[in-house]
């Protein structure tokens, strides 16, 4: 089996509330922030792994590639994905800000036509832009079937269960690869990928895998090879186009420190007028 | 002048009140820049549910009847056939999990652009359309324009108010459905639907939530439903409480999972990560509730009950009751 699981990295979501705006506001400027896997793809990369191998024993049965659409130097978080465990990247040069859903989506397809992956495997969306479109547009390109929001996916044979995380509860479907899965925060669960190689039994700690110094010594000789738009036939036309950017006003008021639960009550009641 | 097509979203045979914001984005639309709008009603009992949606304004209510559960694969080729031939130049959905799955599907069909989950929009001088939309957890906005023929558009619930009834009756009308090759590759399996007797979470005026604090299950229950039951209010959650089975995880709050804007928030054993902040501070009132003063949560909270939530909050349940009984 191959999988193929697209990258983007972004910066450091955990300090979001410090990204700027330059000062024509025609840029979001993330200063000093180091860049990270976007999370859902990191889920992804994980998700994969789960799926390509024996859980208890470590034994893998099948190549696992990522591609990322950036700058030069994004290269740098792609080594960290191949230090997890991928086996190769695909790198299209490119700066983010030449890029929207759409180009994305066209280059990726013409990824997965030259590399014919049995499974496209996603992040549900970037924390950057928080856009939630490419997996979408992606399979639409390719005429694949599509399970976004994935919490929990189970292989049997040529087709894929997913658990997608809908606003009502739970949607399952059953699936024929090849197909494009974007996955949500609880695939990363102990129990949510099942591969039917990796004993019922086992149990997957609930997060990502650590990065092993051994791991990043073995990405070092993993190969990334380059593709450009152009090669890969994709017109860098944008069809969303960003304008300016802003910081949205803070909330207005600065927090009141209550001693007593009835002083609380009471403020509640009399002062904000919510009760 | 445009041509809107509001795309419906349909539950156990009715019309989810998540549509009555995208229309209210169709009609402030054409009001600032002249045209009108349609609605397409698709799904199973879709006839049935499209006499509901003519009380709205439009100028149609299109309905395509398609049996069995949701899935993306059969929906989207009718939604682009119609925009077609209709020549609708704009597609809007509410940016629900349904919105957001189904919408840029529908896109890639006629290679449009999509701006995805906007808070606002307004109209240029040069009559373009301009998108606002919170990005990196909300800490941004991005103004954006769509520069294909059609535009395809998902709104966040909380900043497009429901709309309501208007006197006449739009006609409505049947339209074909388009099958297309992929769908033979999706079966629809189930829908496991968390029943619930309290408000939406998306559309309660308060909101009582709980974090990794409360410890289990049982506590999660335990404590914050008797104080829901006497708010009346909708209970949401962190992820972190779902993540570790405390809550469903269709209650979660945040960048990734519901947004919600109540008149009250009550954050309860919630340290207020950024990703939890992104799904909570545009609410009008927030409370904390937290042993630690200096948690996240305090850069939004309006109020801040420093104090150990298992001793609070039936407090609070008890102090509220009394004051529910003195006004009745
Ligand atoms: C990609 C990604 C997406 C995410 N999306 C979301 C999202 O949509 N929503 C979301 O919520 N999170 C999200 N998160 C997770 C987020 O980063 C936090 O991990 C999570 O919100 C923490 O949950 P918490 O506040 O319940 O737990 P904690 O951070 O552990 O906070 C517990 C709080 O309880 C307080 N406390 C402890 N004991 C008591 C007591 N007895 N009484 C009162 N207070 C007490 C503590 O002081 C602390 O502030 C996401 C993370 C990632 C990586
Ligand atoms: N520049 C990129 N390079 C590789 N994959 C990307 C890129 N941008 C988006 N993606 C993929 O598309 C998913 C959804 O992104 P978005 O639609 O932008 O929210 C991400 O989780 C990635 O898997």
């Amino acid at each position: 089996m191959k999988i193929l699981v697209p990258i983007k990295r972004v910066a450091d979501p955990n300090n979001a509330n410090k990204m700027k705006v330059s000062p024509d506001g025609k840029r979001v400027v993330s200063g000093d922030l180091p860049w990270a896997i976007n999370p859902f793809d990191e889920y992804a990369l994980e998700a994969g792994l789960r799926l390509l191998e024996n859980g208890a024993t470590g034994e893998r049965f099948g190549e696992l590639v990522i591609v990322t659409l950036g700058p030069e130097d994004v290269q740098t978080t792609m080594r960290q994905a191949l230090a997890m465990g991928a086996d190769r990247g695909i790198h299209i040069p490119i700066d983010e800000e030449k890029l929207d859903a759409m180009i994305v989506a066209q280059a990726l397809a013409a990824v997965v036509r030259l590399e014919a992956p049995d499974l496209v495997l996603m992040g549900k969306q970037a924390v950057d832009g928080d856009s939630n479109n490419v997996g979408q547009m992606l399979a639409e390109f390719l005429g694949w079937p599509m399970a976004t929001f994935a919490m929990s996916i189970a292989l049997e044979g040529k087709q894929i269960v997913v658990g997608r995380e809908v606003d009502t509860g739970v949607l399952t479907l059953r699936i024929e690869l090849p197909a494009v899965v974007t996955v949500d925060l609880r695939i990363v669960l102990s129990k949510s990928v099942r591969n039917g190689k990796t004993p019922e039994s086992h149990a997957y700690p609930d997060d990502v895998r650590h990065i092993s110094v051994k791991g990043i010594m073995a990405a070092k000789k993993k190969p990334i090879a380059t593709k450009t738009l152009e090669e890969l036939g994709v017109q860098p036309n944008l069809s969303v186009r960003y304008l300016r950017f802003e910081v949205p006003p803070a909330r207005s008021g600065s927090t009141r420190y209550v001693e007593s639960v009835s002083e609380l009550v009471r403020l509640l009641h009399t002062e904000a007028k919510v009760i | 002048m445009v041509q809107v097509l509001v795309v419906a979203e349909l539950l156990d045979r009715a019309l989810r009140k998540t549509t009555l914001s995208a229309i209210t984005f169709a009609r402030q639309l054409n009001e600032s820049k002249g045209g009108v709008f349609d609605v397409l009603v698709i799904g199973e009992g879709a006839e049935a549910v499209a006499h509901l949606a003519t009380r709205y304004g439009a100028r149609k209510v299109f309905w395509a009847e398609i049996p069995g559960g949701y899935v993306a694969e059969r929906y989207a080729p009718t939604v682009a056939q119609l925009v077609q031939s209709q020549g609708h130049n704009v597609v809007v959905a509410t940016a629900s999990t349904y919105g957001k799955d189904l919408l840029p599907r529908v896109a890639a069909r006629f290679g449009a652009g999509v701006a995805s989950d906007i808070a606002g929009f307004s109209v240029e001088s040069d009559g373009s359309i301009v998108y606002r939309r919170p990005m990196y957890a909300g800490n941004i906005y991005g103004y954006c324009t769509i520069d294909t023929p059609i535009h395809v558009v998902s709104v966040r619930q909380t900043e497009f108010e429901a709309a309501a009834e208007v006197g006449s009756e739009s006609p409505i009308e049947a339209v074909e459905v388009i099958q297309d090759e992929v769908a033979r590759r999706v079966e629809y399996v189930s829908l496991e639907a968390q029943k619930r007797e309290r408000p939406e979470l998306a559309e309660a005026e308060i909101v009582v939530s709980g974090g990794r604090a409360l410890k289990s299950a049982e506590n999660f229950k335990r404590l914050l439903e008797p104080l829901a039951d006497v708010l009346g209010a909708a209970i949401g959650a962190s992820r972190a409480a779902c993540d570790a089975g405390y809550a469903p995880n269709d209650l979660q709050v945040g960048q990734t999972g519901k947004v919600v804007a109540p008149k009250l928030y009550i954050a309860i054993g919630i340290s207020g990560a950024i990703q939890h902040l992104a799904g909570m501070k545009g609410s009008k009132v927030i409370v904390a509730i937290n042993t630690n003063k200096d948690a996240p949560i305090a850069a939004v909270a309006d109020y801040f009950l420093v104090a150990d939530l298992f001793k609070a909050v039936p407090e609070l349940t008890e102090e509220l009751k009394r004051l529910k009984s003195a006004q009745a």
